[in-house]
């Protein structure tokens, strides 16, 4: 009797286990292929971290592929239609003038924890979303540019002009203003920024600051960054190493 | 005297019931929606206005109400949009009822598949 129990209790285990296991990925492709149902939660903080040293200067991959990603226009050098067209990352070259050493940068939203456009904002459209990232609620924005006055690093661009063809998964539009989404629609189906992507020396490393295992958390442990303007006091989420 | 008034009213029926000039739409792939059609026609908005609220500020991605999934199913096959003609899924309706759609200044009107295409 004890003996059948014991197989009947083994029995049970192993098939609940294998259950367990023909079930897990299914669930997994459910949600890769229908969406996350649950919120973002404030377990995660996603920012950057960028290597000035492995950034070249007169590079332009990274903002090309977030124009592209974006289906930003680029401005007019790029082939766009107006100089008033938007920027959302910018290469930045900087020269020590007593030195002579030169340094190239990837400049965007720095992702504050305490961003001062969602301050400003009349409206509550400028926002942070829990897991870190700024994001404009276009659907609140009423085209003032407050936040455009207020950030410090003059990382957001106001629409001028009507749009067409938006890329589906980025709306934009005439008269409300945006900056760097960090890709939140690449991010919340689990890819990397296009920015991050496209860097064909892996200057930017894209994770979660919070999760003390990642990547990007071991490297900020181990070795000196800085945030740009650290004494405003905003706690960027893009880093900067080498600068 | 009651008769009289059967007979008008079903005379005067077709007129009003039948609904002669409703728009004809190009449903596109259609099949199964997420509520039944007529239910839809009366509380569409409020599933997206829930929806964008819930995705662009909490990133729930639930695709069942979110306005691409509507225009995956319901953009038309012949040009992969659901606004630009008179028979459009969105634009047919929305002229009907002269209700000016503002999604669309900023929301693609295409498929996903035919904008990668069209890129």
């Amino acid at each position: 009797m004890s003996n059948i129990n014991v197989q009947r209790r083994r029995f049970l285990k192993t098939s609940v286990g294998l259950a367990a296991v023909a079930i897990a990925p299914g669930m997994l492709l459910f949600e890769v292929a229908h969406g996350k149902s649950e919120a973002v939660s404030n377990k995660v903080r996603w920012g950057m971290l960028i290597n000035t040293a492995s950034c070249v200067e007169g590079c332009n991959d990274c903002v090309a592929a977030c124009n592209k990603e974006n289906g930003l226009a680029g401005g007019l050098n790029s082939g766009g239609l107006s100089p008033t067209d938007s920027q959302w990352i910018r290469k930045v070259e900087l020269k020590d003038m007593r030195g002579g050493r030169t340094l190239s940068l990837p400049m965007m939203c720095q992702h504050c924890a305490h961003p001062p456009c969602v301050d400003v904002c009349p409206t509550g459209a400028s926002f942070k979303r829990a897991d870190g990232i700024v994001l404009v609620d276009r659907h609140r924005c009423i085209g003032c540019r407050y936040c455009m006055m207020a950030c410090p690093y003059k990382a957001r661009s106001f629409v001028h002009e009507p749009l067409h063809d938006q890329n589906p998964d980025v709306p934009r539009g005439k008269g409300t203003v945006e900056s760097c989404t960090m890709c939140v629609h690449r991010v919340d189906r689990g890819q990397q920024p296009a920015c991050a992507e496209a860097c064909p020396n892996k200057a930017i490393l894209f994770g979660n600051l919070n999760d003390p295992d990642s990547e990007i958390a071991i490297k900020i442990r181990t070795v000196a960054s800085v945030q740009v303007r650290a004494d405003l006091g905003l706690n960027t989420g893009v880093r900067y190493q080498g600068l | 005297m009651k008769t009289i008034l059967l007979i008008l009213l079903l005379a005067a029926a077709p007129s009003w019931a039948a609904g002669s000039i409703v728009p004809k739409l190009d449903i596109g792939k259609g099949g199964q929606c997420v509520k039944d059609p007529q239910w839809m026609r009366k509380n569409h908005m409020h599933l997206l206005t829930q929806q964008r609220d819930e995705t662009v500020r909490k990133g729930i991605r639930d695709e069942t109400y979110s306005l691409k999934n509507c225009i995956e199913c319901h953009a038309s096959l012949r040009d992969n949009s659901v606004i630009g003609r008179d028979d459009s899924f969105c634009q047919g309706c929305h002229n009907y009822e002269a209700v000016s759609i503002d999604c669309f200044e900023c929301h693609s009107s295409k498929r996903k598949s035919a904008w990668v295409q069209s890129k």
